[in-house]
């Protein structure tokens, strides 16, 4: 079979298998972090109101994969997705995925890496407003404690994904 | 010299904890309702987290002042009312009001409560503002965004108030507390609501070329191409198209953010006693990166010392910086 010029890369079935593998593979983390997340930062929810039921698609570019979140103190969900494997998100938002990390960690600012472009938001504009102000007003590191998680590896990670973010960033300044 | 206070913004009890540490002298917050001109959601305080944060504050030495800067509409004072006397109740160090009519109760309810003029009262001159000083006890007025340095020098010498200037932020004048734009399009009032371009009227929207169109209550009023920088997605920053002009002008404001670090000195002494930094919408991160700025800035200059200010730009909007009024009357 041949892939058409008009099909999409995410589209492309070597890139879905292995979309779909990758989802896989992260799956058991992700519901392990959202559940913890939920348990220790329960004032997270009051600040999302109405929008504790609302489908985020949650895109970091250079992963295989995008990121379904639905807020829902009941019940949080976190799943990866193929990119095209959710077709009806209330909200999206899509940037870098050590952007997005920066940006949940409040060591970036959300209007400024949408002035530069950097950071993308879809559909449902309160919705979005609502989960950074949410995410905002949470103390510690999210990135720190997910990383805690896995002990030593999650942090090793962590500390190698942000050098190499920071030098990239710092690289493209230089140009 | 003038006392030079750092007035900081607060948006969320995070964001409070992050301007006191990061060293404001005063932080500003508001309740989750239309008293205050950051109705925004998700975002301010409820009574029980006004409490804590006070606490804080109090305990670092930092004053907490409560917005209480929109307009009531008619038979709707109770909420401004009960809003007062919870912040009574908690022990915040000032008022910040805008209506007459909010003035007037609480400088005859808690005359022991400082009250400061917001911005939103527009009072732009020394018969304005010593009408308010007069009438209702006001010790310290907030300068619309429309006088220059020697104007605000001017104004010192004929009121009997302190004076807070407006020192880096967002930069969308309109005649302050006047804007009735977002009710054009959306019906929920700037001056009432507390709303400037409710997020539940606002939509992006993705061009097949990569450019980005922002609309408000489905009018479009603005297009960013692919590498363009953004702003807000306010009525008075858009761009729009005339018959006269149709390449698309910005008809009101452009998306720029005041930064008045070089003119500190210059507002210090023209007597200006506090700075305010806008941002009560923004993340912990510009409210870390700015108030530290401007703290260093300051202690420099009271120092005597030359202050060596960091590079803010990236925290503005559309990534651009001016010195609007305060430098020239041709602002833009």
């Amino acid at each position: 079979m041949s892939v058409s010029d008009e099909t999409p890369p995410s589209q492309w079935p070597g890139k879905r298998v292995a979309a779909q593998l990758s989802c896989l593979v992260v799956q058991p983390f992700l519901t392990r972090i959202v559940r913890r997340i939920a348990k220790r930062h329960p004032s997270l929810f009051a600040r999302l109101g109405p929008h504790q039921g609302t489908d985020f698609l949650i895109d970091p570019q250079e992963l295989p994969f995008a990121l379904h979140l639905r807020p829902d103190p009941q019940a949080p969900l976190l799943r990866a997705v193929p990119r095209d494997g959710l077709q009806h998100a209330g909200a999206t938002i899509r940037g870098r995925f050590m952007l997005l990390l920066e940006l949940i960690d409040a060591e970036h600012d959300g209007d400024a890496a949408f002035f530069s472009r950097d950071l993308e938001v879809g559909g449902d504009t309160e919705a979005v407003v609502r989960l950074r102000n949410a995410l905002d007003d949470m103390d510690g590191s999210l990135a720190e404690e997910t990383a805690a998680m896995f002990s030593r590896p999650g942090r090793a990670v962590l500390t190698r994904l942000r050098r190499a973010y920071h030098g990239e960033i710092e690289t493209r300044e230089n140009q | 010299m003038s006392l030079a206070e750092l007035i900081c913004p607060a948006g969320t009890p995070a964001a409070l904890r992050t301007a006191v540490d990061a060293g404001a002298d005063a932080v500003y917050c508001g309740f989750q309702d239309a008293t205050n001109a950051r109705n925004f959601p998700g975002l301010n305080f409820t009574p029980d987290e006004l409490a804590a944060s006070v606490a804080y504050a109090h305990e670092r030495g930092t004053k907490v002042l409560l917005a209480l800067n929109t307009y009531p509409p008619a038979g709707k004072v109770d909420l401004w009312r009960q809003a007062a006397e919870t912040g009574a109740l908690l022990g915040v160090d000032a008022f910040i009001v805008a209506d007459m009519g909010v003035a007037d109760y609480i400088a005859r309810t808690y005359p022991e409560i400082r009250l400061h003029l917001s911005v939103q009262a527009a009072a732009s001159s020394p018969e304005a503002i010593r009408y308010y000083c007069e009438n209702f006890g006001v010790k310290r007025v907030v300068l619309p965004r429309i006088l220059t340095i020697p104007e605000i020098r001017q104004i010192r010498k004929e009121i009997p108030c302190e004076i807070e200037t407006f020192i880096f932020g967002n930069h969308g004048l309109m005649v302050e507390g006047r804007c009735s734009l977002t009710n054009y399009l959306t019906g929920q009032s700037t001056n009432m609501d507390g709303v400037c371009s409710p997020a539940s009227d606002v939509d992006y929207v993705r061009e097949p070329d990569g450019s980005m169109s922002s609309q408000l209550a489905g009018f479009t009023i603005d297009r960013f191409g692919p590498d363009e920088k953004a702003g807000y997605p306010t009525i008075c920053k858009g761009r729009y198209t005339a018959p006269h002009r149709p390449e698309g002008y910005y008809a009101f404001e452009e998306p720029v953010s005041l930064n008045l670090s070089r003119l500190l000195p210059e507002l210090i002494d023209a007597g200006v006693h506090a700075f305010k930094i806008e941002g009560r919408q923004r993340s912990k991160s510009y409210v870390r990166g700015v108030v530290s700025a401007f703290r260093a800035a300051v202690d420099d200059i009271r120092a005597g010392r030359e202050a060596n200010m960091a590079d803010l730009v990236a925290l503005t909007e559309g990534q651009k910086q001016t010195q609007g009024a305060f430098q020239t009357k041709k602002w833009r």
